[in-house]
């Protein structure tokens, strides 16, 4: 079930670098957050300190907190693996697994978490996962074939369907739609209102039209420059972001001035 | 010059493009280079069958053994693809590990030393391989093949009487193990560092364990590589001489007990052995019997490539 996410004075580091730098925000459930800002602003790496993910990377860790309805994810006994369960992601590029037919990517999760399930069932929820992915008319007919063989868009559906698949508590997209053509990127933005009923999204997005018209919060990141870290300027709601930000940078970077 | 110039421009793909002169040389160099493999392979070909062709049509008793070429060379087909298979089941999950390990598991440090000193043993000679086989590793397993007949003499592959000197079919496939290692490990670690990291990162989101995600991402994408890097060591052990010839003690025909001292030898081991006190028709006998190591591994290979063509919409190629 969605979650709400609050994450208190974090700092995320490689090594000896400090990438991101002081971050406070309280995500709701049942509702797409949006990170925006400029080019190594920090705000992928953000978004994969929440469930872990930066961590693939050697070097990486966090100081502070993140909280999932009172669970505190970087617990000393917490596993990342069990993390990434209940917190899925979709990526920036499709990412389909190409040796596996377009069922058995849905079902990838699935075999990880629960050995065990009968054939009726993993194909219940293999179609209702494509359904909710808005996938399964177009790919019902050819579930055996790879799923490399889709286009980009649809590829990227896969993705949210092997994602959905394994019913996360929250949904991380890491620019899902930069790779996409307008028309599978609004095919995504419809897919993203129907997911939010259900999941938690955040999504990280350089369009900023895309976060004014998916989201409900927006986060703006900035650094002061090379080297530095980022931060998290301003989290309000989006129709305030976009129309009276708090801060000046935050204005300057919507309205076009800088990024 | 002035011909392409009064060509009026087409459009792509409808009439000839210009060529240039360093597309035509390198088109000409890469052409060259393709047609001297097939020249070279239908020499080899060619001179195989032309001094196989005397005992191929010789009478029967003419031939060493008294027992027509058929009858001579099935032993060494048998005793090849023995030693071969052996060495390939022994080596190919452990160089998979290996190269999961350097690629995956060891710390950096580590892993480049280790990877280096894996390819280190691509350069030792194959006669000090031999020399370790027989001075070394064979006697130190004979109390491992008395084991082997004692208590699981039921499988007719450790049927014994278990050889006292530990020149076995067994060993010898060992020693060729350790000598295809290198290759086989060596394009494993390759194709597994070429899985890109946005697969590897799809499994983990999963919530991959490291050994699930290497499963799931690692393994499959790198399945055609590993056949690949088999297939290379499989090469190597069918037509090894020497490391061979010297550990395999010979005697007797076609048998599936691999630790006893009767042994088919391989065709390239009998021939190294062979060749200097043979004359006339033992000679092309020698050849005949390699010309059906050529076709082997002829077959071999195509097999290896259908396997791997079997499933190329899965490869991750596209």
């Amino acid at each position: 079930m969605a979650k709400r996410i609050d994450v208190s004075d974090l700092n995320i580091y490689y090594g000896d670098f400090l990438a991101v730098e002081g971050v406070n925000v309280s995500i709701e459930p049942r509702s797409i957050t949006a990170l925006i800002g400029p080019s190594g602003c920090g705000k992928s790496t953000f978004l994969r300190s929440i469930n872990r993910m930066h961590e693939v990377v050697p070097g990486g860790r966090v100081e502070g907190k993140i909280v999932m309805d009172g669970q505190d994810l970087y617990g000393p006994d917490v596993d990342p693996v069990d993390v990434r369960r209940q917190i899925g992601m979709v990526f920036q590029r499709p990412n389909p697994f190409p040796t596996m037919s377009i069922y058995e990517n849905v079902a990838a999760g699935i075999r990880l978490n629960s050995k065990k399930m009968k054939k009726s069932d993993l194909d219940d929820l293999v179609e209702r996962s494509l359904r909710g992915a808005n996938l399964w008319n177009e790919v019902k007919d050819r579930l055996a074939r790879p799923g490399a063989g889709l286009s980009g868009g649809q590829q990227q559906r896969l993705c949210i369907a092997r994602a959905i698949a394994v019913e996360p508590d929250v949904l991380l997209m890491d620019e899902p739609a930069s790779a996409l053509d307008p028309i599978s990127t609004l095919a995504i933005e419809d897919l993203m209102a129907d997911l939010k009923e259900r999941f938690t999204i955040v999504i990280v997005t350089h369009n900023m039209q895309q976060a004014a018209r998916v989201s409900e919060q927006t986060g703006f990141f900035n650094l002061n420059g090379v080297g530095q870290p980022g931060r998290l300027i301003e989290f309000n709601p989006t129709e305030k972001i976009f129309s009276n930000p708090d801060q000046k940078a935050t204005e300057d970077y919507i309205s076009g001035r800088f990024g | 010059m002035s011909s392409t110039r009064t060509t009026p421009p087409s459009p792509p793909g409808t009439g000839r493009s210009v060529r240039r002169p360093g597309d035509r040389v390198f088109a000409g160099t890469a052409k060259g280079a393709g047609i001297l493999i097939l020249v070279i392979l239908a020499g080899v070909a060619a001179f195989l069958v032309v001094e196989a062709v005397p005992a191929l049509t010789a009478p029967a008793e003419d031939i060493p053994g008294d027992r027509g070429l058929a009858g001579y060379v099935a032993p060494l087909v048998f005793g090849t693809l023995l030693a071969a298979v052996i060495a390939l089941l022994v080596a190919t999950p452990l160089a998979v590990a290996i190269a999961l390990f350097i690629g995956y598991y060891a710390p950096r440090r580590l892993a480049q030393g280790l990877g280096y000193l894996v390819d280190l043993l691509a350069a030792i000679p194959s006669i000090v391989y031999g020399f370790w086989g027989i001075f070394w590793l064979a006697p130190k397993l004979v109390p491992f093949y008395e084991w082997l007949e004692d208590d699981l003499g039921f499988i007719p592959l450790f049927a014994g009487p278990a050889s006292t000197t530990g020149r076995t079919m067994l060993t010898a496939g060992l020693v060729l193990a350790v000598m295809i290692l290198p290759i086989v490990s060596a394009i494993s670690r390759e194709v597994f560092l070429q899985v890109p990291s946005l697969h590897r990162e799809a499994a983990l989101a999963l919530g991959a364990t490291r050994w699930e995600m290497i499963r799931m991402a690692v393994l499959p994408y790198g399945r055609s590589g590993v056949i690949g890097g088999s297939m290379l060591g499989l090469g190597r052990a069918l037509g090894e001489t020497m490391a061979v010839a010297i550990v395999l003690s010979v005697s007797g025909g076609i048998t599936l007990n691999l630790i006893s001292s009767g042994n088919p030898s391989t065709i390239a081991a009998n021939i190294a052995l062979e060749f200097p006190e043979s004359s006339g028709i033992d000679i092309n006998t020698l050849i005949a019997s390699g010309l059906a190591l050529f076709v082997i591994t002829f077959v071999v290979n195509m097999v290896a490539r259908a396997i791997v063509n079997r499933r190329a919409d899965f490869s991750g190629a596209n």
